[in-house]
């Protein structure tokens, strides 16, 4: 994986100090908390319900040992010793003091970590496919020029005061993995027919109360003039969208409001200043920062055998293991869903196992899902037993990737000062209801996203089923929406009707599930059997 | 209250600003003032002979005068830039770097302060406006 050298070292360590002197002026009164507030909202410190939440940027999802441990130790010193995974891929702490802020980031800065444009109007974390470097499919790892995104966007002088927050993936999979189309700027990195890479760009996606999925903006760019088409919509974004309206802010709203030719061919126009500027980086920073990506020694003449004999076992490979691109290797995911958890949680003392398991079993690598999941993305298959032993001994062995308890969730109202209804209780009576195993591999692939209000942190505009808290006269009310995903199908959830309270709303879910049993042909998943009959039929099953 | 700073050596040039519109009516003023959302491209025919665009900030939050600023610059334009208004410690780094040499706040900023917030990052990841060499090119020469 990527390794500072003595300039990034020094960025993130100038990040922390400017920090430390923000926080110094506000607490002196210097500033007013409507100035602060952008500041640390760009060092991802949002003030919550109960406290301050602190984000950590997790690039592209990477992580090694070290760094995870280290997010542990922050855990036991500094919060109640555990973290939040985030639809993101990244880590949030729930109960942070201000004035201990600045020491988290020094902390984090020890091992190359930061929480730098985690939030705000700023450029966002990059994320990408947490197989990326090990799967099957993919073309190449999408890694490096996320990284290489990184950095171009760290400190951006021209866009640190943008309409909204802006965010953008990179995959190199047809598989998409990473919801790709919701982005702001979604990358897809192609070859075309002479063979070069190049990007599929996607303009204009995002969730939140006016969901657009992202248009093809571009079939194919090469790759190494990436950063200035990137500048070049993030300008025209920046000098044309309202600024008068917080809800209205976001790029998709532009390229509505424009059309999606005109603002292709403005991008396009600003494209060409961007290109005679000279800010692409050279291919020797390319070339640099691939070779921090350069897959692992993986040994050669491995078993393609896995001990299928304890059943337990097997049931967790069926579910959790996903092909990789070496012989006798796997990838293994870490299910953060136990049946009645808080999806995405972890402890600090399961965080050591996991660092230890990527460290002995992994080449010393680890990824986080947008999911809120976790993955050891290089396991021999021979040691696929051994690791699973240490899973189901730490509380990590659940075997419910994609299934109907794999559910997606945010804070809600437990957590977040936006939110308008809880998502995590509803999130675990769905997984209580639907715990028997068997019952979840009838089902079969089934994504439930649940957002406590309609900022959509919890992604239900994407799911197969998707639940929307919202306030209804003072109490919790829950819509129930079908048929959306976040995968390379990509499409956009429709709401049923009239809205349910806490258990309704999971009896509503069970009733839609029944109907999709009676319903199904042979092989037909969920979202499968909906597309083809449409809304009707389930609608008929949840309000009678 | 309100302070100023200016990172230019020439003399401060003292005739009022006029607004976009009653430039583009007479076109012999030597100083223009931008509104947040006024086109900057609008002015490019007449860069040679302004000597002072100031850009307003009326909102911290509102950075469309980031965009405005390099677009004049990246068009030639070697006058005084100037960012007024809601100009707060932490922005001016990122207006030095789009190309402002003036700064006129209408808060009373501490000096001491500006000057810190100026000189704490040694390097920069992108090319922008100002001399700053990226990082990129450090690692390659």
């Amino acid at each position: 994986m990527y390794k500072y050298d003595q300039y990034d070292q020094a960025m993130v360590d100038a990040r922390v100090e400017e920090f430390r002197d923000q926080t110094r002026r506000r607490i002196a009164g210097d500033m007013n908390d409507d100035q602060f507030k952008p500041l640390r909202l760009k060092n991802g410190l949002y003030l919550q319900l109960h406290a301050y939440m602190l984000r950590v940027a997790i690039p592209y999802g990477t992580l090694n040992s070290q760094q995870m441990r280290k997010l542990a130790d922050i855990a036991r010193k500094y919060d109640r010793g555990y973290g939040h995974f985030t639809t993101r891929q990244n880590l949030q702490y729930n109960w942070i003091k201000l004035e201990e802020a600045p020491d988290i980031l020094a902390e984090l800065a020890t091992v190359e970590m930061h929480a730098i444009q985690t939030s705000g109007e700023s450029i966002r974390n990059i994320s990408a496919d947490q197989y990326a470097g090990a799967a099957a499919d993919e073309i190449c790892d999408p890694r490096p020029w996320a990284e290489l995104l990184r950095q171009a966007t760290t400190f951006h002088p021209e866009f640190s005061y943008l309409p909204r927050k802006f965010k953008i993936a990179v995959i190199s999979a047809k598989t998409d993995r990473a919801a790709l189309r919701w982005h702001d700027c979604a990358l897809r990195i192609v070859r075309n027919e002479a063979g070069e890479e190049g990007f599929e760009v996607y303009a204009g996606g995002g969730m939140g109360r006016t969901p657009f999925i992202a248009y093809p903006i571009r079939d194919f760019l090469p790759a190494k003039q990436i950063f200035s088409y990137l500048q070049a919509i993030l300008r025209v974004w920046n000098l044309h969208a309202r600024r008068d309206n917080i809800h209205k802010q976001r790029m998709k709203i532009l390229v509505h409001e424009l059309g999606e030719e005109e603002f292709r061919r403005q991008v396009e126009e600003e494209f060409q200043n961007f290109l005679a500027l000279g800010t692409d980086f050279p291919q020797a920073e390319y070339d640099r920062i691939a070779a921090y990506f350069t897959p692992p020694p993986f040994e050669t003449g491995l078993s393609e055998e896995i001990d299928r004999s304890d059943p337990d076992f097997a049931l967790w490979v069926d579910r959790q293991v996903a092909p990789h691109k070496a012989p006798g290797y796997a990838i293994a995911n870490i299910s953060l869903k136990p049946i009645g958890g808080i999806g995405g949680d972890i402890t600090a003392d399961q965080m050591d196992v996991v660092a230890d398991l990527a460290e002995r079993y992994s080449f010393d690598d680890l990824r986080a899902t947008h999911v809120q999941n976790l993955v050891l993305p290089h396991v021999r298959k021979a040691d696929l037993y051994t690791v699973w032993q240490v899973l189901r001994e730490a509380g990590l062995a659940d075997a419910n990737l994609d299934l109907v308890t794999d559910v997606i969730a945010c804070p809600g109202l437990d957590y977040c000062s936006l939110a308008n209804a809880r998502s995590i209780p509803v999130a675990q009576e769905i997984q209580r209801r639907f715990a028997d195993m068997d019952r979840q591999l009838d089902i079969g692939e089934l994504k439930i996203k649940i957002s406590g209000c309609i900022n959509a942190c919890g992604h239900h505009h994407a799911g197969h089923i998707g639940i929307l808290g919202v306030d209804r006269k003072g109490t919790e009310n829950y819509q129930l929406l079908l048929g959306g995903s976040g995968a390379e199908d990509t499409s956009q959830a429709k709401i049923t009707g009239p809205g349910f309270d806490e258990a309704g709303i999971v009896d509503a879910v069970e009733r839609t599930v029944e109907r999709y049993r009676d319903l199904r042909e042979p092989g037909e998943r969920f979202l499968d059997t909906y597309r083809r009959v449409g809304l009707d039929p389930f609608k008929e099953a949840i309000y009678g | 209250m309100g302070s100023s700073f200016r990172f230019r050596d020439d003399t401060p040039h003292e005739e009022p600003a006029v607004t976009l519109d009653a430039f583009l009516e007479q076109e012999d003023a030597t100083a223009v003032r931008l509104e947040a959302g006024e086109d900057a491209r609008q002015l490019i025919p007449y860069l040679d002979r302004l000597q002072l665009i100031e850009i307003s900030f009326p909102r911290f939050r509102d950075g469309r005068g980031f965009s405005s600023a390099r677009v004049l610059r990246e068009a030639g334009y070697k006058g005084e830039l100037r960012a007024e208004g809601d100009v707060l410690i932490d922005l001016i780094f990122f207006m030095r770097r789009c190309g402002f040499d003036s700064i006129v706040s209408e808060h009373s900023l501490n000096p001491v302060d500006v000057d810190a917030a100026l000189n704490r990052y040694h390097h920069v990841y992108q090319n922008a406006t100002d001399n700053a060499v990226p990082i990129w090119k450090l690692r390659h020469g």
